[in-house]
């Protein structure tokens, strides 16, 4: 016992001289840094920009999709000449569909590489999981997924959907079809949750009646009681926010209780084209989609985005909106350095309001204020072809309010 | 080499912290970036929880398939109190407010306001869930594979809870966004250096603790319950109250390794001690070579380490590579990486005294238990 105790303190000693050495020169929380972040590196030829997805995992599926249309906006970009005369180097990492592994590419991305932006993530754990490495570092992500607002970090720019573009149309749109009542069914994490206490308090305060509200763990497949519930509460319509394979169980058994799109629509929020295609359209034709873009929006932008795309990656290869979220991002970006003349990351901030971008969804336009962008909002139905078509848009892109301080019914959310 | 297998135990026991201590304290430093280093101090917190469950199974024959939830209770405790103290006094933290519509502090979060309790709880929090499971389970002689799947389901048990409880727990996020450390602003590199040498301190004083009772009267006792748990019922022991001791060991040492990972990486999740990561943890152990005392840690950070270095050179193929890697050690090294030495010397003398199961062997008897 007597060595152990030797030993031990051997050990408190050195770990115990090395924090007050270490700690005398550290700053305490509060202080003020001089030293701000990493700057990158733009002196060669080149200039990098990273890539971050789950390329493993249960989000690869997704995520990959949205990698290689990062890849054909730089491809795109370069054979026109680059930005500011630079060839852009796309640097890949795999975020691995785990949320602290995001946050350590994250910081490799920045330190090591030396990126001048990163593109990517797709889940909102992703997202909070790297905010602070962008915000420590001062570096710039570019987020391209719609996701549950209430965000506003200074050194993101969310190319996706926020709620008022994407989730509070769903709603309106629901409402102008003389829907009287809906049932929530999401995936148990931080989106649906979010997403569903918004729409109970656009509910409460329009007159729409919320007869239940279910969450089923991430990956799960047995929806069994869910449906009963459902059927039984007879609502006008579903909202789903459940995500991945989820899908598949609900809707099979949706399908299999004799519930049909006609007599009880279900609103999903995140189906989209690539996801259509793995669930099943027999599954799913006739149901709705909220997004901001889909593969039929017309427009000559769209055409050369899928034309292109399929060339890259085959025809059978649809696109979807996160994956238009993130070609577009890369072009904002583009637009946004050449605006300010440099890779900064300040002045390139300093840049990007009112920065626009003819994107496949249509004319967008960079919010400075809140670094989200003005996106059209745009009400699907799943044909049985696996596409969606547009049934109702906004007719002109939705001003970004990731704090929903616009609507009064969301005063108290935030 | 001659004279250092023959050399005085206690004096290579010496040699070898020195040694070590030169490494991590001397060497990493110099030569690693800050980037890297505080890479490094996240795989040392994974080897503080391997030192455990090196004592646990390797010694003890416990497969502990849901070490996560100690790293777990450990983790939350510190990332608690380190939000509240970034919140300030009577402030909630920031997710509260998003995620929770709550209109003050939860009951149970309060404690973790006081450092000496937050502390206090990274270690003795795990313990004591330890000690209540068990005393249930090895009292009831459940062992083996019976074992290793009630461990697991703790696992999964607990990342549903989290989960679920996204107001007061942070649901999937976690606890993220964690800017101070009693005081100190972790964005510092050189905060977080010192974080790295707290981690780095840590990890020699459990080596040496570890050290010390395997080769206590304790850690004999523990094998033998390991090889043979009737005899030493037989001889007058309760293997119930030996085993206990090592897995409640074996948690407070995870509960530790999740509080320093918190300030060392900045975040805690459910996906750092859900099923997934909780195996990650033995196999680390198992490539290392669980019997040995080093095998633990340098298989827990050469997997680790491996899992950054292959996925930033191959971002696409990189996970089979790592299935590979793990293949070709099972297949080749079934005694893990330590058992590279001992070969050497094997090949020279007769068999050291204390030789360990290697490990396949043990993994087919404890699954046929």
């Amino acid at each position: 016992m007597l060595r152990l105790h030797r030993r031990g303190l051997m050990a408190g000693s050195v770990a115990l001289a090395a924090a007050l050495a270490l700690s005398a020169c550290g700053a305490k929380t509060g202080e003020n840094e001089t030293a701000g972040g990493v700057t990158a590196d733009t002196s060669g030829d080149t200039v990098k920009v990273g890539l971050l997805n789950s390329l493993s995992g249960t989000m690869a599926i997704s995520e990959v999709t949205v990698r290689d249309a990062i890849l054909l906006a730089v491809e795109e970009i370069n054979a026109a000449g680059g930005v500011l005369g630079k060839k852009i180097e796309p640097i890949s990492e795999d975020g691995a569909s785990d949320w602290p592994t995001f946050a350590e590419k994250a910081e490799k991305l920045i330190k090591v590489d030396r990126v001048a932006a990163v593109f990517g993530c797709w889940t909102s754990a992703s997202r909070k999981a790297v905010k602070p490495v962008f915000e420590e570092n001062k570096a710039l992500l570019f987020y391209p997924v719609q996701y549950e607002g209430l965000e506003q970090s200074p050194y993101i720019f969310y190319t996706g959907a926020t709620t008022n573009q994407q989730i509070v149309p769903g709603l309106d749109y629901l409402k102008a079809q003389g829907k009287k009542s809906v049932y929530l069914v999401g995936s148990d994490y931080v989106f649906p949750r979010t997403a569903n206490k918004i729409i109970k308090a656009y509910a409460e305060a329009n007159g729409l009646k919320v007869l239940g509200e279910d969450y089923a763990p991430l990956g799960s497949t047995e929806f069994g009681t869910i449906v009963n519930k459902v059927k039984t509460a007879k609502a006008d319509a579903v909202f789903n926010t459940l995500n991945g394979d989820s899908n598949v169980a609900f809707f099979k058994e949706y399908k299999s209780a004799g519930l049909t799109a006609a007599a009880m629509p279900v609103v999903s929020v995140s189906i989209a084209e690539e996801e259509v295609k793995s669930i099943g359209t027999q599954y799913l034709a006739g149901q709705l989609t909220a997004w901001n873009y889909y593969q039929t929006t017309t427009g000559p932008a769209n055409d050369k985005f899928v034309k292109a795309y399929k060339a890259k990656y085959g025809a059978d290869k649809p696109t979807s909106d996160p994956m238009e979220a993130a070609y577009t991002a890369v072009y904002l970006w583009k637009a946004m350095v050449e605006k300010a003349g440099s890779f900064e990351v300040e002045k390139v901030k300093g840049a990007s309001d009112g920065v626009t971008f003819e994107a496949p969804e249509g004319l967008v336009t960079v919010d400075g204020a809140t670094q989200h962008i003005h996106k059209t909002a745009r009400i699907g139905k799943i044909g049985d072809d696996g596409l969606i078509t547009e049934v109702w848009n906004s007719g002109s892109p939705v001003k970004p309010d990731p704090y929903l301080k616009g609507y009064p019914w969301a005063t108290g959310l935030s | 080499m001659k004279a250092l297998t023959e050399m005085n135990p206690r004096l290579r026991a010496w040699l070898g912290f020195g040694l070590g201590a030169l490494v991590l304290f001397a060497a990493a430093p110099a030569l690693l970036s800050d980037f890297r280093l505080s890479l490094l101090a996240k795989y040392l917190c994974f080897a503080i929880v391997a030192v455990g469950i090196g004592l646990a199974w390797g010694r003890g024959g416990l497969l502990t398939l849901g070490q996560g939830v100690f790293f777990g209770l450990g983790g939350y405790a510190m990332a608690m109190h380190l939000k509240l103290a970034d919140a300030g006094p009577g402030n909630m933290p920031d997710f509260m407010e998003l995620y929770g519509q709550l209109d003050e502090l939860p009951a149970w979060w309060a404690p973790f306001a006081n450092p000496a309790f937050a502390l206090a709880a990274t270690v003795l929090l795990p313990m004591l869930v330890a000690f209540g499971l068990g005393t249930l389970v090895f009292r009831r002689r459940v062992r083996g594979a019976y074992f290793a799947i009630l461990s697991q389901a703790l696992a999964a048990a607990m990342v549903i809870l989290l989960i679920g409880q996204q107001g007061t727990t942070g649901g999937t996020n976690g606890l993220t966004d964690i800017d101070g450390f009693f005081g100190y602003d972790l964005d510092d590199p050189v905060n977080q250096r010192m974080v790295y040498f707290i981690i780095a301190a840590v990890l020699l004083g459990l080596l040496a603790l570890t050290r010390q009772l395997m080769r206590s009267r304790y850690g004999e006792l523990l094998v033998a319950v390991r090889d043979s748990e009737e005899r030493v019922r037989f001889l007058g022991y309760n293997p119930a109250n030996v085993k206990l001791v090592a897995y409640v060991v074996a948690a407070g040492m995870a509960g530790l390794a999740g509080a320093l990972f918190v300030p060392a990486v900045g975040i805690i999740s459910p996906a750092l001690i859900g099923i997934v990561p909780s195996i990650e943890f033995v196999i680390g152990v198992a490539v290392g070579g669980r019997a040995a005392l080093l095998g633990p840690v340098l298989g827990a950070v050469a997997v680790a380490w491996a899992k950054t270095a292959l996925s930033e050179r191959f971002p696409g193929t990189w996970t089979y590579l790592q299935g590979a890697m793990f293949v070709l050690v099972v297949a080749f090294l079934p005694g893990g990486l330590a058992s590279l030495w001992g070969m050497v010397r094997r090949r020279r003398e007769t068999p050291p005294a204390p030789a360990p199961v290697t490990g396949d062997q043990a993994l087919i008897k404890e699954v046929a238990v």
